[in-house]
């Protein structure tokens, strides 16, 4: 479990990143923090290994503050994927996967072996282990990326926008792969991103963050669709234009539409409407 | 031609006293040079006098320096060490900048990935910082290794031996052929030496030297 107490931000020339921010993020789910640009998210998430430091309050893992451990081996010990995946250029997919393992003092050997399972679990072809990162695609470096994550199987797995640089079709790909393996794997994982489309297919738990860490609300998936905190929440979700809301229309085809507050076609209904009965027209 | 195949053997040990004083000075200003490039890099304050005063010594006349260095450090004037040391000088005054340069261009998202991976200060600049800004380290070594080997001539003039001796020897005894092998086996050296550190390079720098996105790597 991670719990993020009173924890603040303060930055010499008086920008405040984060103003009082506290949540606790349950083991083995995955907390999503998503908001605009500005308002804290990456900050949050860097505090978990140190990457930043908090300017007052405290950031505990499984009770323990981490100010009190060594940010290096704290990093070691815990996974982080960013976006443009962040591989070192100069080494092979293989040896990027398997850098923490190295770093852990893990045989190169048993750490080669190791990283080859794990592309075969993030679904990349063995064949491109001998390839360098600049001769793969985007998608298959942000897959690398999450291989090397996961590495040193941490319990704890910081996902910062990750798949914020690839294509959505790739996009869609790379977030159902991450479901599959997070269901096998049950990582703590905490996941930054601005796509609230992705905070609501990923999140566990949801933190929506307004401007400085200000949470605006938090809760599931479903408790945030359906009773939205404010304006700043329904406006986030797209609710206020009716971009949330479907109204089921009959298309030329006979098949029932999903039509949303814009009139655009949002999706095929599948099954009967509740108190309705479809075939027999009176 | 004749007095070529004549000398052969006085070729060969100028060519070899040649490369007796370029090759440790080359490999000095580059070991020297990755320090104070990274204090030049690192601390603001030091920037400027680090890179101004290695410009200056560039400026320094290479016939003067090779005269007055010995009074400084209480060396022969014929000594090779003299030309050593005053080239090693030269090459700090290219080198200094370009390691401070290569350091200041790397991708500061690599560097931060590699901070957040687990990777100690030492062991990142030497496995991750240092290799990253090798292919501008090797365009300075490059530039380097050539500036030497012609600059190495000029200390015939004090009578150290090298392939500048042949010029000078050649010129009093109005040799031509002694001359023009001076010219050639110089011209020759630094092409080879050059060729062999970009032949390094592709060794050390394997991941400079693929063929990005082959086919069949799409998504």
């Amino acid at each position: 479990m991670i719990e993020f107490e009173n924890v603040a931000k303060h930055y010499p020339d008086g920008t405040v990143a984060v103003a009082d921010f506290s949540a606790r993020l349950p083991a083995h789910t995955t907390t999503v923090l998503v908001g605009s640009s500005g308002c804290g998210k990456t900050t949050l998430l860097r505090m978990v290994n140190r990457m930043v430091d908090p300017t007052s309050g405290r950031v505990l893992i499984d009770g323990e503050d981490v100010a009190a451990q060594d940010p290096v081996k704290l990093r070691r010990r815990i996974g982080y994927v960013m976006q443009h995946a962040g591989l070192l250029p100069h080494r092979k997919v293989i040896d990027n996967i398997a850098t923490v393992p190295m770093l852990n003092g893990v045989s190169r050997a048993d750490a080669h072996s190791r990283a080859l399972d794990l592309m075969d679990l993030v679904g990349l072809d063995p064949k491109l282990a001998k390839r360098y990162p600049s001769q793969l695609s985007g998608g298959q470096q942000q897959r690398v990326g999450v291989a090397r994550g996961l590495a040193s199987d941490p319990n704890i797995l910081l996902m910062d926008e990750p798949f914020g640089a690839v294509d959505p079709l790739v996009r869609r790909d790379l977030q159902q792969e991450l479901l599959r393996v997070q269901s096998e794997l049950g990582k703590t994982i905490v996941f930054v991103t601005h796509d609230i489309d992705e905070a609501l297919l990923l999140g566990d738990q949801i933190i929506i963050l307004a401007q400085g860490g200000e949470v605006a609300q938090r809760g599931t998936g479903t408790e945030i669709l359906t009773t939205p905190a404010d304006a700043f929440v329904s406006q986030f979700l797209g609710i206020d234009h009716g971009g949330r809301a479907l109204h089921p229309q009959s298309s030329s085809t006979g098949a029932t539409i999903l039509v949303d507050g814009y009139g655009r076609a949002a999706g095929i209904l599948s099954g009967a409407l509740p108190g309705h009965t479809t075939g027999t027209q009176p | 031609m004749r007095w070529v195949v004549d000398n052969v053997d006085v070729l060969a040990s100028r060519t070899f006293a040649h490369l007796a004083i370029a090759l440790p000075a080359i490999a000095l200003s580059v070991l020297l040079a990755v320090p104070l490039g990274w204090l030049a890099e690192r601390f603001r304050w030091l920037r400027s006098p680090l890179l101004t005063g290695s410009g200056l010594l560039y400026a320094i006349p290479s016939l003067p320096l090779f005269v007055v260095l010995p009074l400084v450090i209480g060396t022969g004037v014929r000594d090779p060490l003299n030309i050593v040391i005053a080239l090693t000088l030269y090459g700090l005054a290219l080198m200094v900048p370009s390691v401070a340069d290569a350091l200041r261009t790397l991708d500061s998202r690599v560097l931060d990935s590699a901070n957040a991976l687990g990777y100690g200060p030492v062991r990142r600049f030497f496995t991750v910082d240092l290799p990253l800004a090798g292919p501008t380290l090797l365009a300075g070594v490059r530039v380097v290794s050539v500036s030497t080997i012609s600059l190495v001539t000029v200390g015939a003039v004090l009578g150290v031996p090298s392939l500048g001796l042949l010029f000078t020897d050649g010129f009093q005894r109005g040799i031509i052929a002694e001359v023009v092998a001076g010219i050639v086996l110089t011209v020759l050296l630094a092409l080879l030496l050059d060729r062999l550190l970009v032949l390094v390079g592709r060794v050390v720098l394997p991941w400079t030297h693929q063929p990005s996105r082959p086919a069949g790597a799409a998504a």
